[in-house]
C-alpha cells in the first residue's frame, strides 16, 4: 500500500494558501470599493483605493479563468 | 444473444438514473450556499447548475477508462455485476437524500462495485490497499483541507472587512459566491458525467457492442450529460437545506469562503492528482466556514449524522451491491427481481419522503429542526426496509409500497400506517 504523502500535502497547501489569498484579495476589492462611495459622499476622490479594487478584481477574474482552464484541460 | 441485449439495454438504463441520482444528490455541493445566503433564488440556482453541468459534460473528451480507478480488478467484469453495483449505489444515494445527509456518489458506486465484485469473484477482486488510499483517507483528508482553508479565509475576511458596512458589502461577496459555485458545477459535469459514460462505454464493450479501446459514441454523451443535468435541476433540496442551513447559519462573507476553499479545494485535488470527494470538500468548508466566525456555530449533532452515513456509505451500498450480485447470478429472472425491488425501493424512499416535502419554497426556512429530526425516525424505517439482502424482502418491499402511498396525501393519517412499514 502506498500513500501518496507528497500529493496530499501539495493539495493541502495549495488549496490553504490559494483560498486565503483570493478570498483576502477579493474583500480588499469590496472594501477598495466602500471606500469610494464614502469618499464620494464627503466630496473627496478615491482613485487610488479604485484602481486597487479593480486590480483586486482582475486577479481573481484570471484566477476563475485559470479555473476553467484546468476544468477543460 | 437477444438474453445479452436486454440486460444490457437494463445497465444502461440503470447507469443513467445514477447519474440522474448523482445529479440532484450533489447539487447541494454548489449551490447550497448560494441559496442560503440568498446569492441566488433557489430555481435560478439550480437552473445554472445544471446548464453548466451539461456544459462540463461535453468539455473533457477523457473518458474514464475504469470504473473503480483500480479498487478492484475490472477484467473480465460481467455486466450483471456493473447491474448490481449500480443498484447498491442508487438506493444508497435515495436513502441519505431521504433523511437530507450529503454523501459522496462517487464512493456509493465504489461500495456497490466492492460488495457485488466480491459476491461474483471472491474478496480476491478487491485492492485493499486501494481502498485504503482512494476511499477512506481521502475521506478523512477532504473534510480538514477545505475546513481549515475555509476556516482561516473566513477569519481573513471578517478582519479586512469589518470596518465596512456589512450591507455594501454583501452584495460584492454574493457575485463571488455565485463564480465560485459556478466552477464547482462546471467541474462537477466534467467528473460525474465522464463516471456514467465510462461505465456505459465499458458495460457496452464488455456486451460486444463496441470495440476495446473505443470512444463512447455521441448518443452516450448526450444522454450521460442531460441524466446528470436533470437531476441537478430537480434540485436535491433536502441535501441543499442541510448544507446550507443544517450545519451551521451562513453569512454572505462565510458562503464566499466556503464555496471560493471548495473550488479550490477540487481543482487543485484533480489537477494534483489526488482526488477528494466533491461532497466532502464541500461539507468541511461549510463548517470550516461556521467555526471562523466570532460567535459562529456548527451543529454538532446533525454534523455527526452526516459523518456515521459517510461511514456506512461503503458497507451500505456494499451490501446492496453483494445482495443484488446474488439475484443477478441466478440467471433471467433474478435480474427480472433485482430490477423490480430497485424500483420498488425507489418508490418506497419518494413515498416517505412526501411525508415532509421539502423543495425550492421552503429550502431556506429557518426552522431546521423539523427536518434535521424528523428524518431521524425514518432513518431506522427505511434502513430496514432497504439494506438487508434484497431475496427475502420481496413482499415487505410491496407492502411499503402499498401501505405508504394511499397514507400520504394525509400527512396526520401517515402516523398510524407507520408500525406496518417498519
Amino acid at each position: 500500500m502506498h500513500i501518496d504523502w507528497a500529493a496530499l500535502g501539495s493539495v493541502f497547501g495549495v488549496s490553504l494558501v490559494i483560498t486565503v489569498a483570493l478570498v483576502g484579495l477579493f474583500t480588499l476589492g469590496i472594501v477598495g470599493l466602500t471606500k469610494r462611495e464614502s469618499a464620494a459622499a464627503q466630496g473627496n476622490s478615491a482613485a487610488l483605493a479604485v484602481s486597487g479594487a479593480y486590480a483586486c478584481f482582475a486577479l481573481c477574474a484570471a484566477a476563475v479563468g485559470y479555473g476553467i482552464f484546468l476544468i477543460v484541460a | 444473444m437477444e438474453h445479452i441485449t436486454l440486460l444490457l439495454g437494463i445497465v444502461i438504463v440503470t447507469a443513467l438514473v445514477f447519474d440522474f441520482t448523482n445529479g440532484f444528490h450533489d447539487t447541494a455541493n454548489a449551490m447550497a450556499t448560494t441559496i442560503s445566503t440568498g446569492a441566488l433564488k433557489p430555481k435560478t440556482a439550480v437552473a445554472m447548475s445544471a446548464v453548466l453541468n451539461l456544459v462540463g459534460a461535453f468539455l473533457s473528451v477523457e473518458v474514464a477508462k475504469t470504473i473503480s480507478g483500480g479498487i478492484i480488478n475490472e477484467d473480465g467484469l460481467k455486466t450483471e455485476v456493473i447491474f448490481a453495483a449500480l443498484v447498491g449505489a442508487i438506493l444508497w444515494n435515495l436513502l441519505t437524500w431521504l433523511v437530507g445527509l450529503p454523501s459522496s456518489s462517487s464512493h456509493a458506486l465504489f461500495g456497490g462495485l466492492i460488495g457485488a465484485a466480491v459476491m461474483s469473484m471472491g474478496w480476491s477482486s478487491i485492492d485493499g490497499g486501494t481502498v485504503v488510499t482512494k476511499i477512506l483517507l481521502p475521506a478523512v483528508a477532504a473534510p480538514l483541507v477545505a475546513g481549515i482553508a475555509a476556516m482561516l479565509a473566513t477569519r481573513l475576511t471578517y478582519r479586512i472587512g469589518s470596518k465596512t458596512d456589512q450591507k455594501a458589502t454583501a452584495k460584492g461577496y454574493r457575485a463571488g459566491q455565485i463564480a465560485s459555485a459556478g466552477l464547482v458545477s462546471l467541474a462537477h459535469g466534467t467528473n460525474d458525467a465522464q463516471k456514467t459514460m465510462g461505465i456505459i462505454t465499458l458495460a457496452l464493450i464488455t456486451g460486444g457492442v463496441l470495440n476495446p479501446g473505443a470512444n463512447p459514441p455521441m448518443w452516450v454523451i448526450v444522454s450521460a450529460g442531460t441524466a446528470i443535468a436533470l437531476g441537478t435541476y430537480l434540485g436535491g433540496w433536502r441535501i441543499i437545506r442541510t448544507m446550507g442551513k443544517g450545519l451551521t447559519d451562513l453569512a454572505p462573507q462565510q458562503g464566499f469562503a466556503a464555496q471560493t476553499s471548495a473550488a479550490t479545494a477540487i481543482l487543485a485535488s484533480s489537477h494534483i492528482g489526488f482526488s477528494l470527494s466533491t461532497t466532502q470538500v464541500c461539507s468541511g468548508a461549510v463548517m470550516g466556514s461556521g467555526l471562523g466566525r466570532k460567535g459562529g456555530v456548527v451543529r454538532w449533532s446533525t454534523a455527526t449524522r452526516m459523518f456515521i452515513a459517510w461511514g456506512l456509505t461503503l458497507p451500505a451500498a456494499g451490501l446492496v451491491g453483494a445482495g443484488a450480485e446474488f439475484l443477478t447470478k441466478q440467471g433471467s429472472w433474478g435480474v427480472a427481481v433485482t430490477a423490480l425491488l430497485l424500483i420498488a425501493g425507489a418508490g418506497t424512499i419518494w413515498a416517505l419522503s412526501r411525508r415532509n416535502s421539502i423543495d425550492h419554497t421552503n429550502v431556506t426556512d429557518d426552522d431546521v429542526t423539523d427536518v434535521t429530526d424528523e428524518p431521524a425516525g425514518v432513518v431506522t424505517t427505511a434502513i430496514a426496509a432497504v439494506t438487508p439482502p434484497p431475496a427475502g424482502t420481496v413482499a415487505d418491499l410491496d407492502t411499503d409500497v402499498k401501505t405508504t402511498i394511499p397514507a400520504s396525501p394525509a400527512p396526520p393519517s401517515a402516523e398510524p400506517a407507520r408500525p406496518a412499514t417498519v
